[in-house]
């Protein structure tokens, strides 16, 4: 009897990814937890292992396809039910487990536990639909609604550039249970396909009313006075419920109608906007084109899932900060004869004396002497967030797209470690075995291109940063030398500083990139004054 | 042993609208209440048998007032046993029917008295006698308020009332002194005061009906001076005293003689929510200091399993606040994210005239510095309050100052109470002035004075010449 394996629910908000490459054929034999399918989705690339096993006897999807949670991958025959059947009987439990009063269990452990349990995606993604203030303990679960399958949280920063060091690599077939992500995702898999199961038998209709109730429970205040300050948001409570229920705050809603009056229809608005990120992206998007078949041939591909962030991302860091790049050059002459002395020690330690590793202490160093560059704008709340601490993100070519992975606490690192460091996280997203943590909470970005070539260039700030440096090919120049009054031939290496000119002034602009510039060119002022 | 996916403990107007909307979404529900008939307070002992005594009170005066019009019944004849059938009657009529909605929609109604056992267990003693277990998913604590007695006025003697007695009616005392100047001791005074007694009303604070907008209160004050024998401000009392020919009570401040007699004492201060549930220190629900269960927007409360509404979470105690809590609770249980959130809880006081008022006043704006105009329409200017030869009616908006939205509405006259709805309504939707003022009110009724309020608010009123100034 052949069995279907469809595509489990993933986590993180992940509904739908695009098929990188199909790992198995018909005719193959599988095991439960072999992987099948290298799916990327926005977060990260993806190794879906099975949840049945036998012989494969149809594989349902090819490279390049969109497949959403839920749909059909493979079918097996696994020669009798038996199995299958025998599964269903721990998700059965399961769900007796759910629907028993989890009393000790925190509320958001327990709405967790009752998931896999639900019958039908839409009906999940309702239930689920988590009360605004515990979107993070339930990131999870929302939204597994194919309606609107974009994803509002979470958006990857991706920046235009390329580090020098990256090198296209074609990933082999890789052990699933390496990296978190894979491994966290075993356990998932084997449950929910079969509770889904479970739910077309019925049986389960029932329980969607009662069963997840206690979703969203949160400690509840001080029994509420209504603030007064402001008058509240002029919507009907119709309007009212529905942005809740959308995870919208109605008081942040624009209003068209007379006295700012709130409709259905202004709260839908917003909430697209704030699906397709600040309005930049929609509007880049919605350009119309000419056809172009008028010029020529053309083939249309889909636009994978990195590459649609990256454009959002930055149509939305282009059209809200207003840039400005700097530009200027250092002497890196001293600095290269230091770095070749001392690549062999990094080496041995495992890493990458590299110029992007250099920058990386020199920039931890400058955005504790200037902290409006480890900073974001809040427009809306008319406040400057400064950073404590100061990860930063490094730009990473890669053949799924560009990728920043983020060293964190930067400042307390040494060169070796960052080189270390830095290393085995371009690595790792290469091999797309990054993580979405790996990829979070930048203060400020590097993007090199010197590896390829180029003077210099204009990088876009990798919002909500508020600065980003662009490092491009260094190269032998003839420099005037005061002392001499000669030219002398001097490594010279172009940087290109762009900033958020809504928090930082031109002035400061140039005295960060000179500062920057001087460490590069003095390698001894970084212990002196950094 | 009785399994329900909801349990409501205390079947007041909370209560029984929480359990109905969950069996009306197929949750097996059980309800408990001492009660042979969901009602509570609301319908047994408070909203209901109030009424149906004001609206008598109401005709007395009004008849006594037909004198003015050419008309004389003489003095009225008083059956006090058949007015309190009637006033009986009318609760009888209420209760048998949410008994039917109980039965029809199948709730398991267990009359008796709860105690909690831990977060998913109840034991329900029942009236019947025996007690019967219940298991449940989730609870809904429904348990209401009681009549608040401060301890100087904790009196052993029948004489001196609380609402529940004094709504039972044992005689029509010649002399009632009324503690407290709030809707209870107002209502109730009136009732009385038409029956024919020599009705003194006592308040603390400085003016009648604290919370309500004072230009509001002004008229109800005023006829009600006219009705009661005397109304006192600033004046405690701080004995009572049994005697045998009266309640003596001693009061604190303007008033001579300090030392008087009365018949009967109704004391209404205030009410006390009714969180001493046995058991409920089983369970992680917490109370403040108030004495209310502590409950978030959802009205869960610390547990997870159970949740609570009405009185026993918070002012105002108003029936109509606790079945829409009730309502939302059980939404949240049947997975809905919503939340109680409403812009306005009305609040009514049935005297003569009612008075009413929703959203924010004009003293809460004054306080908290709200830029807000008030747009007054006096009901001098109504046809309609002329014929029923009641013109000292007030109808008064209150507007965002930018953009001309409601944001409160209070009344005073003859069916305020009623009134009161379009301007709840109105503030909801978010209305703005312009919106009340282009909606045709119907002619000549007092409705019509919220529209000309909102004339009003423009300059432009069609009866009231008050130009807009600047």
């Amino acid at each position: 009897m052949p069995t279907d394996f469809t595509l489990p629910e993933l986590g993180e908000n992940i509904s739908a990814g695009d098929v990188l490459r199909v790992l198995v054929k018909p005719g193959d034999t599988i095991q439960k937890d072999q992987s099948v399918l290298e799916l990327e989705t926005d977060k990260a690339t993806i190794e879906v292992p099975s949840s049945v096993a036998g012989k494969v006897k149809e594989v349902k999807v090819k490279e390049g396809d969109k497949v959403k949670v839920g749909q059909a991958i493979l079918s097996v025959d696994d020669g009798g039910g038996a199995e299958a059947e025998g599964e269903r009987k721990p998700a059965a439990k399961e769900k007796e487990a759910a629907k028993e009063p989890a009393k000790k269990a925190a509320p958001a452990a327990k709405s967790d536990e009752a998931k896999p349990q639900k019958p039908q995606p839409r009906a999940a993604a309702r239930d689920a639909e988590p009360a605004p203030e515990s979107d993070e303990a339930e990131g999870d679960e929302a939204d597994s609604d194919e309606a609107d399958g974009e994803e509002i949280a979470d958006m990857q920063p991706d920046v235009q550039a390329k580090d020098k060091s990256a090198k296209p690599d074609k990933p082999g077939v890789k052990d699933p249970s390496v990296g978190p992500r894979a491994a966290a995702q075993d356990s998932e898999a084997q449950a929910r396909p079969q509770a889904r199961d479970q739910g077309r038998e019925g049986g389960a209709q029932d329980d969607r009313k009662v069963v997840d109730i206690n979703r969203g429970a949160r400690t509840p205040a001080e029994p509420a006075a209504p603030a007064r300050e402001a008058p509240p948001a002029p919507a009907a409570p119709s309007v009212r419920r529905m942005a809740r229920e959308l995870g919208v705050d109605v008081n942040q809603v624009n209003g068209t109608g007379p006295g700012g009056r709130i409709s259905i229809e202004d709260v839908k608005e917003h909430t697209k906007r704030l699906v397709s990120g600040a309005g930049g992206g929609a509007a880049a998007r919605s350009v119309p084109l000419p056809d172009f078949s008028r010029f020529g041939a053309v083939e249309r591909q889909p636009m994978r899932a990195v590459r649609r962030k990256t454009a959002e991302h930055l149509s939305a860091a282009w059209a809200s900060i207003p840039h400005v790049t700097q530009c200027d050059l250092a002497d890196i002459t001293a600095l290269e004869e230091l770095r070749k002395k001392f690549a062999p020690k990094v080496e041995a330690a495992g890493g990458n004396l590299t110029v992007t590793a250099i920058a990386l202490k020199v920039v931890a160093a400058a955005l504790r002497v200037f902290p409006q560059f480890n900073a974001s704008v809040d427009m809306g709340a008319d406040e400057i967030v400064l950073k404590k601490y100061v990860n930063i993100g490094v730009a990473v070519d890669t053949d799924r797209g560009l990728l920043v992975p983020v060293i964190r606490d930067a400042d307390r690192k040494n060169i070796v470690q960052l080189s270390v460091e830095l290393s085995q996280l371009s690595e790792k997203a290469r091999t797309r075995k990054i993580t979405a943590e790996e990829m979070q909470g930048g203060c400020f970005s590097i993007s090199n291109l010197g590896g390829i070539g180029g003077t210099y260039f204009t990088p876009i700030v990798n919002a909500p940063e508020v600065a980003i440096l662009g490092i491009s090919r260094a190269r032998m120049e003839p420099v005037y030398q005061k002392e001499s009054g000669q030219f002398a031939p001097r490594f010279m290496l172009p940087l290109s500083l762009s900033y958020d000119h809504r928090v930082i002034d031109g002035a400061d602009g140039i005295r960060f990139l000179r500062w920057v510039t001087e460490a590069l060119e003095q390698p001894f002022l970084l212990s002196l004054q950094g | 042993m009785t399994s329900v996916q909801l349990v409501v403990v205390g079947a007041g107007p909370g209560g029984y609208a929480a359990a109905f909307l969950a069996a009306d979404l197929g949750l097996t529900t059980a309800l408990v209440d001492p009660e042979p008939n969901p009602g509570g307070v609301c319908v047994y002992r408070g909203c209901i048998p109030s009424k149906a005594l004001l609206h008598v009170a109401k005709l007395l005066d009004e008849s006594r007032h037909a004198k003015a019009w050419g008309i004389d019944f003489g003095e009225p004849a008083i059956d006090l046993d058949k007015l309190r059938a009637f006033k009986d009657n009318v609760v009888k009529k209420n209760t048998g029917g949410t008994g039917q909605l109980v039965k029809v929609r199948k709730v398991k109604y267990l009359q008796g008295w709860a105690e909690i056992v831990d977060a998913h267990n109840l034991k329900v003693k029942l009236a019947a006698g025996g007690e019967e277990q219940v298991q449940f998913e989730h609870a809904i604590l429904a348990t209401g308020s009681t009549p608040a007695i401060p301890p100087m006025l904790k009196v052993d003697d029948k004489r001196v009332m609380d609402s529940t007695i004094a709504l039972e009616m044992p005689d029509i005392p010649k002399s009632l002194l009324v503690v407290g100047g709030g809707y209870i001791g107002l209502e109730l005074g009136s009732v009385y005061a038409a029956l024919g007694s020599a009705v003194t009303v006592v308040e603390m604070t400085p003016g009648l009906l604290p919370g309500a907008d004072r230009d509001l209160v002004d008229v109800l004050a005023k006829r009600v001076g006219q009705v009661m024998k005397s109304v006192l401000l600033e004046t405690k009392v701080v004995q009572v005293k049994p005697e045998a020919k009266g309640v003596r009570v001693t009061l604190e401040g303007n008033v001579d003689p300090k030392e008087q007699v009365f018949d009967r004492v109704l004391v209404s201060v205030g009410r006390r929510p009714n969180s001493k549930i046995p058991g409920l220190e089983r369970t992680q629900v917490q109370v403040d200091q108030r004495g209310f269960i502590m409950v978030d927007e959802q009205r869960r409360t610390h547990e997870p399993s159970i949740f609570a509404i009405g009185d026993v979470v918070g002012e105002p105690m108003l029936a109509h606040k606790a079945s829409h809590e009730g309502r939302v609770a059980v939404e949240v249980m049947a997975g809905e994210n919503v939340a109680f959130a409403p812009r306005a809880i009305p609040a009514v006081v049935f005297t003569d005239p009612e008075l009413a008022w929703a959203g924010l006043t004009e003293a809460q704006a004054k306080k908290d510095n709200v830029a807000v105009k008030v747009a007054k329409f006096p009901w001098g200017a109504s046809g309609r309050a002329a014929t029923l030869d009641r013109s000292d009616g007030l109808t008064k908006l209150i507007l965002d100052n930018d953009s001309e939205r409601l944001l409160g509405v209070g009344l005073v006259g003859p069916g305020a109470g009623e009134l009161v709805a379009e301007g709840v309504l109105a503030i909801e939707m978010g209305a703005t002035a312009t919106d009340l003022k282009l909606t045709i009110h119907p002619h000549p009724t007092l409705s019509e004075t919220l529209m000309e309020s909102a004339e009003v608010f423009f300059g432009q009123a069609t009866h009231v010449y008050r130009p807009k100034r600047g």
